[in-house]
């Protein structure tokens, strides 16, 4: 093949495959949660209370009552996150939070960090997790916080 | 807005307004444990549409009482000058809707079946889908079935578009990566940030929703309901929409046409 079609057909094959791959960390499943973290900067609780607010990225609060007074209008569809951290270990939250359906594939709570397998998804949403891997990070380090009743 | 209807109540719009509201028309908003979306709104709206003189979709009925009667096209004719006294002729009509149309080898629902009345017997521009007179006259046409409890046929030919309907409904999609019963089955009642979800029934279609200040069909329902899921949504009035109209019809089967409903 001619040098430069080469180059160009390899081009092509990155950036198809890109955008799920650069954005997806990988992770492992180890009894019922991911042990290791999804970076290498450790989470920031405070940002991670400002991530489950964000309405553009599906604000935790849609379903769940959350110790986030200051908000209105806590949704009822799944249990209240207060005294979370003490029920889960980081390693949970973070299964939790990247794909709760690997637990159970019948629930109604959204994959936060999952880009492939998804169906119809809106076009500038499309390969893209609603929460990047330092996202998650700083969510479940805010999980984590959340340890008394 | 307000001084036409002014100018209706004064006139002789108090009496036929009144009577589209006869007291016993809706016997009961529930109906073998299915609830209509009525039950799940607070004491304000439920009053709001009961009030026939409140309920602002009342607008839409009269405007689409006058397009009845509008006569528009190449053949000169008016919807009322072929079915006459709506209130007759029409009752009980959306009930059935939507329907299996041989001539188009698919689902048709009111909207459509109205346009296709302009387009093949009026000689008339069909109505864009969910222009305020396709709204409109849907709501007069499906207010003649107030107290009607739906029933669609879903045997025979309609059997086969009632499956992808029923597919439609049960299958996950968008970032949320949810179905519509994971709503509107397994949490009715419960709160979704700010709303109460309800069973998501079609019972009240066109509704007057407080949310978009103005009236909307069932197919902009399914698209709202899509793209909240970061779903791709289809077209208003397309084949998919159409099978899942159906499929949704059925599940709410027995429940009474409350057009023009009243939601938040
Ligand atoms: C569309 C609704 C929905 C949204 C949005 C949602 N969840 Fe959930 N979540 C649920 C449901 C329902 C459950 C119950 C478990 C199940 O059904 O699998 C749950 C369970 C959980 C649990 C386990 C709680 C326990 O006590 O067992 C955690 C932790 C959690 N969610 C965190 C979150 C966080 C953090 C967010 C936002 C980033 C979020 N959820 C967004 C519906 C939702
Ligand atoms: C030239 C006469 C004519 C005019 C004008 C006309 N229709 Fe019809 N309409 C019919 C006939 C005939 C049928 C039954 C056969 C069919 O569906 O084509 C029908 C059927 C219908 C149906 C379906 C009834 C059912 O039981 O399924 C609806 C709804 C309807 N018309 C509404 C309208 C509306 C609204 C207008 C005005 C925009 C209108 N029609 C104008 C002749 C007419
Ligand atoms: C994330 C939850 C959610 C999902 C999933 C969902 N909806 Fe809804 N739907 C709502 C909310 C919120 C409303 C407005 C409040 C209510 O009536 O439930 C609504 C309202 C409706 C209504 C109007 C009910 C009435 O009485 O006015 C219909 C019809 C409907 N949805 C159909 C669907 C269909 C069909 C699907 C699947 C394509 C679907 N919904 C998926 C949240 C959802």
């Amino acid at each position: 093949m001619d040098k430069r079609l080469a180059i160009v057909a390899a081009l092509a094959a990155l950036l198809a495959a890109g955008p799920a791959l650069a954005q997806i960390a990988a992770y492992e499943i180890v009894e019922g949660a991911i042990p290791q973290p999804l970076t290498d900067s450790p989470g920031n609780p405070a940002r991670g209370r400002q991530i489950v607010r964000d309405l553009d990225k599906a604000t935790c609060l849609i379903c769940h009552p959350m110790p986030i007074p200051e908000e209105p209008n806590h949704g009822q569809i799944g249990p209240s996150l207060t005294g979370v951290g003490a029920r889960y270990t980081p390693g949970e939250l973070r299964l939790r939070l990247v794909d709760p359906k690997a637990l159970n594939p019948d629930t109604v709570m959204p994959s936060y960090h999952r880009g492939e397998d998804l169906y119809r998804v809106l076009d500038r949403f499309e390969n893209k997790p609603i929460y990047s891997a330092q996202e998650v990070e700083d969510v479940v380090a805010y999980l984590a916080s959340l340890d008394r009743q | 807005m307000s001084g036409s209807r002014i100018a209706v109540i004064a006139a002789a719009g108090a009496f036929s307004a009144a009577a589209a509201f006869g007291a016993d028309e809706i016997a009961s908003y529930e109906v073998e444990g299915r609830r209509s979306g009525f039950l799940y709104m607070t004491e304000e709206t439920r009053a709001l549409q009961e009030d026939a003189f409140l309920n602002p979709g009342m607008f839409a009925v009269e405007e689409g009482e006058a397009l009845w009667n509008l006569v528009e096209g190449d053949e000169g004719e008016s919807c009322a000058s072929c079915h006459e006294d709506a209130a007759e002729t029409m009752r009980g009509v959306a009930a059935r809707y939507p329907v299996f149309d041989e001539k188009r080898g698919g689902l048709v629902n009111l909207e459509l079946r109205i346009n296709e009345m302009r387009t093949s017997y009026m000689g008339a521009e069909p109505y864009p889908y969910e222009s305020d007179e396709l709204l409109a006259l849907t709501t007069y046409v499906a207010n003649q079935s107030r107290g009607v409890p739906m029933a669609v046929e879903i045997d025979g030919p309609a059997a086969p578009f009632f499956e992808q309907g029923r597919t439609f409904y049960e299958t996950r999609r968008g970032q949320l990566d949810l179905a519509c019963g994971h709503c509107h089955d397994r949490h009715p009642g419960d709160m979704l940030r700010g709303d109460v979800l309800s069973e998501g029934h079609v019972n009240g279609f066109p509704i007057f929703r407080m949310l978009w200040s103005s009236m909307g069909s069932r197919h902009r329902m399914f698209e709202w309901c899509n793209t909240s899921l970061r779903a791709e949504p289809y077209p208003l009035g397309s084949e998919e929409y159409l099978a899942l109209e159906l499929y949704v019809a059925w599940r709410g089967r027995g429940l009474p046409i409350e057009t023009p409903a009243v939601r938040r």
